[in-house]
């Protein structure tokens, strides 16, 4: 691409960006009027406009790209819902372990090695044979990121956020959980800055593995509580 | 505000749709714009309430139609002009104003990975706001319709629970967001019933836990 096209799709697309980012900081009913003449808050390609933010910031010296691949690196390949299976691995198999985390999630995570924004203040939750403990963040998308990475696309939609408050037994449904009637469910709304960790439930036949294999049958899901744990063959998710 | 991201129990937003073996992000801009927003945080011009609150000033349409890092892009596009680290002809150009002077960055690549595993606190326990709720007492989420920032969702206002666990003292996200001061309060986790949220015909077991702050709460 000639450095003049490039020159020029960048101010384009910049000059929509912008015009985004002033609705964006416009607030209450002036936002309304603003809207009517310019509907075209995000513009089609955010690539584009990520990358030109990015160079922009770059030469301005507001941020170091290293730093910026290393924090991509960090989130796509160090923290994930590994960690938290580790977590719940090892507190299937030490008792003491167990009861510290449930009374103190942060300090007990920590122990682990699992620390940082976003599992600032840790609160676990058990699954029993009699409460079922479901995670949402309707007002965002908050989530544990130290313990479970950053989360799926369909945890932060509306579907899921509007919906796991009102009908908890639905969308368990949907992910193919069908809990007795007898069963309570406990949904935890993450309104302010604790994020929840569901413990679940150990599964029937795992007396012999060890610590390492159970950890390999936690999955994200059964984490945030949409999903249980399958001794054997389970949903990966 | 009553906003549209104040979705908890809405209906017709559609089925949950879950992807086998998602990626963290899905193209590479996603990653460079949640970087983006981590280094432009290091700068300390914002706070998260403040971040939190800039997406949800999005016009309702919008917030629907955009995705999760659409909306990241925009709010720290908005923050940014706002305050001050980028003019709006910077924006609109591409490039730095000629007058501007090169920074150093506050969090370089040497700094990130200490930078991630600390943990960032907002629980002030020294500040000596007194607690008006205990663990056990029957509480009602006060029906307030504030037009800022706040984390009381419209489907718990003037609706009856039961403090179930405090927490501590915490920054006070309604008026944090606004830059008016942290001015921390007990934080509680309150349980409200099924029933007592959405009637009836909800299962009479279940509940809806929430954290909740002093002021949005009163003795029942």
């Amino acid at each position: 691409m000639a450095d003049d096209s490039t020159s020029m799709d960048r101010r384009g697309f910049f000059k929509r960006a912008a015009t985004g980012a002033a609705a964006a900081a416009i607030p209450g009913d002036m936002h309304a009027q603003e809207h009517d003449h310019d509907h075209q808050v995000v513009p089609s390609d955010p690539a584009l406009r990520t990358k030109a933010l990015e160079s922009l910031l770059v030469e301005k010296g507001l941020v170091d790209p290293a730093a910026l691949d290393a924090i991509v690196d960090m989130y796509e390949n160090k923290i994930g819902p590994r960690n938290g299976a580790r977590v719940v691995a090892h507190a299937w198999v030490d008792p003491d372990y167990k009861k510290r985390l449930l009374a103190d999630g942060g300090p007990a995570i920590a122990e682990l090695g699992y620390t940082g924004a976003q599992g600032e203040h840790m609160v676990v939750v058990e699954n029993t044979p009699k409460v079922h403990n479901l995670v949402v963040c309707t007002l965002c998308s908050c989530y544990p990121w130290p313990v479970l990475g950053l989360p799926p696309v369909w945890y932060k939609s509306a579907p899921y956020r509007s919906r796991a408050v009102i009908d908890p037994r639905g969308v368990l449904r949907e992910f193919g959980t069908e809990l007795a009637d007898d069963v309570e469910i406990r949904v935890w709304d993450s309104t302010a800055e604790i994020r929840y960790l569901v413990l679940p439930e150990r599964p029937a036949g795992t007396e012999k593995m060890t610590e390492e294999q159970l950890a390999a049958l936690v999955t994200r899901d059964s984490m945030i509580g949409t999903a249980k744990v399958a001794a054997l063959g389970g949903d990966k998710r | 505000m009553n906003g549209i991201h104040d979705m908890g129990g809405m209906h017709g937003m559609g089925p949950i749709r879950p992807e086998k073996n998602e990626p963290v992000f899905h193209e590479k801009w996603e990653g460079r714009i949640y970087a983006l927003n981590r280094a432009l945080g290091a700068w300390g011009k914002w706070n998260i309430d403040a971040g939190r609150h800039a997406i949800e000033q999005l016009p309702p349409a919008d917030y629907l139609r955009m995705s999760y890092y659409e909306k990241w892009l925009v709010r720290n596009i908005g923050l940014l002009v706002k305050h001050g680290l980028v003019t709006q002809e910077e924006i609109e150009t591409g490039k730095p104003a000629p007058s501007s002077r090169k920074l150093t960055p506050p969090l370089t690549v040497e700094r990130v990975v200490a930078a991630a595993a600390r943990r960032p606190n907002y629980s002030r326990p020294d500040t000596g706001a007194q607690a008006r709720f205990k663990v056990g007492d029957r509480v009602r989420a006060r029906k307030i319709n504030p037009t800022g920032h706040t984390r009381l969702p419209r489907y718990v206002r003037g609706r009856e629970g039961v403090v179930d666990r405090h927490h501590g003292i915490f920054v006070f996200p309604d008026t944090n967001a606004h830059f008016q001061g942290e001015q921390p309060q007990h934080l509680y986790s309150v349980r409200f019933r099924a029933q007592e949220l959405w009637g009836e015909s909800a299962a009479p077991r279940d509940a809806v836990y929430l954290d909740l702050w002093d002021s949005y709460l009163e003795h029942a």
